[in-house]
């Protein structure tokens, strides 16, 4: 590469080392022997083929960056590659759940359905009796509340003052809000998830997957659970590391790049906090959350509870990842690319970000999919303490905590505890893998090792 | 010698410093959360509230209460009584409970240590192997699986399936086991593979090869010349180990129910139990600063390249 990029350097150079040559040489070439001017133009040009030459080869050679070179290994890397699509499979099913035939994750039937194992029985959106829908259908309930709601438009339409009139109108905005049919069947459901689960209703009508995993306590069926529990697991692993990530990754390299005493304090910051037991802070933040002025302040300012939970799992989570950063950033500190920089005048906050962070970002990938894992379980301990997430919300920690108190000698409800955790240790086997996969894939030491 | 007195001094001012920090830190949570702990279903006549708040030290400013109390807890090493617990002194309660946590997680890191030091050197040598291969995916089976999930198989697996242990209790040798076991598990899964990786890496050195051409039985190689080197990331995990295995005894001494200090932590915490939280805050503050602190000099004594500082 080297012998390459020497002689295409000139080369780079040249449109702009020719263009004051030209110009300058009519002017005062005038005076000058016209052969001379004609052999200089000659060789020049000979010269300019030449480079040219070198150049065009250089440009066939490619060059391979760190990062094609990882994921050539990578993809070698059965486990790895499977592990990925794995991955990408279960973000991507979580992601488009409102949109798959499941039946409700929060509609429970206490009468008939608590505790049913596994069956293929059909099932039905709304089938509930004591849902009271039409037809016990949800699409037929769906149709008869729009006309309905038609109906009170079309009437409120017909009242003559206008400020009346939209007085009734907003009420009956109020009615479709509280009143549709979708509350009774999903929780909370954002404006894309809303839109998601109408057209889940346009293509399957009422038709829903049959409880093929069983059912809980409450009769709600586990399948639809377990996808919409990965929802909120997965936001979880990902949103607290990326949380843990942008704190432990500025810290880190602020620290190592500054070097000295501001290192040093910083550092001496962070083996302080490691020796705090921070699950009682955790603790005693979600006790406070819990208060319902605070909850109400907080949802007038827009912040839900869980926003603050995911912000406070991965602020404690980034004390190793700015110690792994400090070091690569130590290390990397004094090589040219950074004087280099210093010497054009970049600003410090453009070397750190620009120019050492990307840089590191090989171990900081490897440690973030060994961190979400971590995450993950954290927060099924803490839905085990009973200080995780929330019913109706439900996660894959709340649902194996569920199954693991439906285990006992007596009567054993096995599919309780299984499918969210077999969910669960599936994700986390692929992410463990992943990122062993990905650690050796960027290993230097590992290059052309086959 | 002397370095390593003068270490422990140095690292005896940042743990005060630490407690210290902690201690307003948490302090400064208790007064802000809202709700009193002597807050009830009953209304509490004013008189008695007014003598409850002077007995726990709460009548007064925020300033007033912090100074009385770090002044009680520096010059009287006295925490308080516990607000919750009838009659008890935090004290008591810290006394009662931590030998049980504390033997706990002694048993359960000198377990997590055997079994995966031993399972990773297995591996490692053995690479590639049918072992090799099963180990490790029993070592990311028990870093994937949640501790209570693991807690509750194991106790319908061996104390009703299979009645082998005891179901809960305290005291002997068999109670402990179990719940031992359930809580060095997953630690022992990351210490196999710190280890095989440790292995892998030092079997290829230069001076492992020098060993096996002088003749050496390959059982001094792998125990005498690379495990040492092998276990210096081991080593530096102990700290974080520590800290987990605390966390996870909170969720066994629930599941076992055992008297120790784990559902203290959590229900003093719930319960708006101000002095014994802070109590037990400041106990595992200590604890894991200790072990953070046996770690450092452990390894400085393994790599004698790493200076104490």
């Amino acid at each position: 590469m080297s012998v390459d990029a020497a002689p295409t350097d000139p080369v780079q150079g040249s449109p702009s080392g020719a263009g004051p040559t030209s110009g300058v040489g009519p002017a005062s070439g005038a005076g000058q022997p016209d052969a001379a001017t004609a052999q200089r133009a000659l060789r020049e040009s000979a010269e300019r083929e030449r480079l040219e030459q070198l150049l065009e080869e250089s440009r066939n050679i490619r060059g391979v960056s760190l990062w094609q070179d990882a994921w050539r290994r990578l993809k070698r890397n059965r486990v790895a590659i499977f592990s990925l699509w794995l991955l990408a499979t279960v973000a991507l099913l979580a992601f488009i759940t409102p949109l798959l035939p499941l039946q409700s994750p929060v509609d429970k039937d206490l009468q008939n359905r608590r505790f049913l194992p596994p069956n293929l029985a059909a099932a039905h959106l709304g089938d509930r009796p004591s849902l009271q829908f039409a037809d016990n259908r949800l699409t037929a309930e769906l149709a008869e509340f729009e006309t309905r709601i038609a109906e009170l438009r079309s009437e409120a339409a017909q009242i003559v003052d206008p400020a009346a009139r939209e007085k009734r109108m907003v009420e009956i905005d109020q009615r479709v809000e509280v009143d549709h049919p979708f509350h009774q069947l999903w929780h909370d459901l954002g404006p894309v998830s809303w839109a998601m689960v109408q057209v889940r209703i346009a293509i399957f009508g009422d038709w829903a997957i049959p409880s093929i995993f069983g059912t809980d306590d409450l009769g709600r069926d586990l399948l639809a659970r377990v996808f919409w529990g990965a929802r909120v697991s997965l936001i979880v692993g990902l949103v607290a590391t990326l949380v843990s990530l942008v704190i432990g990754v500025s810290y880190g390299a602020i620290a190592g790049y500054f070097g000295g005493v501001i290192d040093a304090a910083m550092m001496r910051i962070v083996d302080l906090l490691y020796s705090i037991p921070f699950i009682f802070v955790v603790i005693f933040v979600l006790t406070f959350l819990e208060d319902d002025k605070t909850k109400a302040y907080l949802e007038s300012v827009g912040v839900s509870r869980m926003t603050i939970f995911y912000l406070l799992i991965g602020a404690i989570y980034w004390l190793t990842m700015s110690r792994v950063v400090r070091g690569q950033v130590l290390s990397l500190r004094h090589e040219q690319f950074i004087e280099a920089a210093r010497t054009i005048g970049a600003p410090q906050g453009r070397i750190i970000f620009r120019h050492l962070v990307p840089n590191v970002l090989g171990i900081v990938i490897v440690y973030m999919t060994l961190t979400i894992p971590a995450v993950m379980l954290f927060e099924a301990f803490l839905s085990f303490l009973g200080i995780g997430v929330e019913p109706p919300d439900v996660s894959w920690g709340l649902l194996m905590d569920e199954g693991v108190k439906a285990l006992s000698s007596v009567k054993t409800f096995w599919w309780l505890a299984l499918f969210p955790g077999l969910a669960m240790a599936m994700t986390l086997f692929a992410l463990n893998f992943l990122g062993d996969g990905l650690r050796d894939a960027l290993d230097p030491r590992m290059k052309n090792r086959d | 010698m002397q370095d390593l007195a003068s270490y422990l001094l140095k690292r005896l001012g940042w743990m005060l410093l630490t407690l210290w920090a902690v201690f307003t830190l948490s302090f400064v949570l208790m007064r802000s959360v809202p709700g009193n702990p002597f807050d009830g279903e009953r209304a509490v006549a004013p008189a008695i509230r007014r003598q409850l708040e002077a007995r726990y030290n709460m009548d007064g400013t925020p300033l007033e209460q912090y100074r009385q109390a770090l002044g009680n807890l520096v010059f009287h090493g006295d925490l308080g009584w516990s607000m919750k617990l009838e009659d008890y002194s935090v004290a008591q309660v810290i006394a009662e409970g931590f030998p049980i946590s504390a033997s706990l997680a002694i048993f359960a890191l000198v377990f997590a240590v055997i079994l995966g030091v031993t399972a990773g050197v297995i591996s490692a040598v053995r690479r590639g192997s049918v072992a090799d291969v099963g180990m490790m995916s029993a070592a990311v089976l028990g870093i994937a699986i949640p501790n209570f999930v693991l807690a509750s198989l194991a106790i319908l697996l061996f104390v009703f399936l299979i009645p082998i242990f005891p179901a809960a209790g305290w005291g002997t040798f068999r109670q402990i086991l179990l719940p031992a076991i359930c809580l060095g598990l997953p630690v022992a899964a990351y210490i196999a593979r710190l280890t095989r990786t440790g292995m892998l890496e030092v079997l290829g050195r230069d001076y492992v090869r020098t060993a096996a051409a002088k003749g050496l039985s390959k059982r001094t190689i792998v125990l005498r010349h690379a495990l040492p080197g092998a276990l210096l990331p081991v080593v530096s995990y102990l700290g974080p180990a520590t800290a987990s295995v605390l966390t996870g005894s909170l969720v066994l001494e629930k599941i076992f129910a055992l008297p120790g200090m784990g559902s203290h932590f959590v229900n003093s915490a719930l319960q708006r139990d101000f002095t014994l939280s802070m109590g037990m805050v400041l106990t595992y503050t200590v604890l894991l600063f200790t072990m953070n602190t046996i770690v450092d000099i452990s390894y400085a004594i393994i790599d004698p390249r790493v200076k104490m500082q």
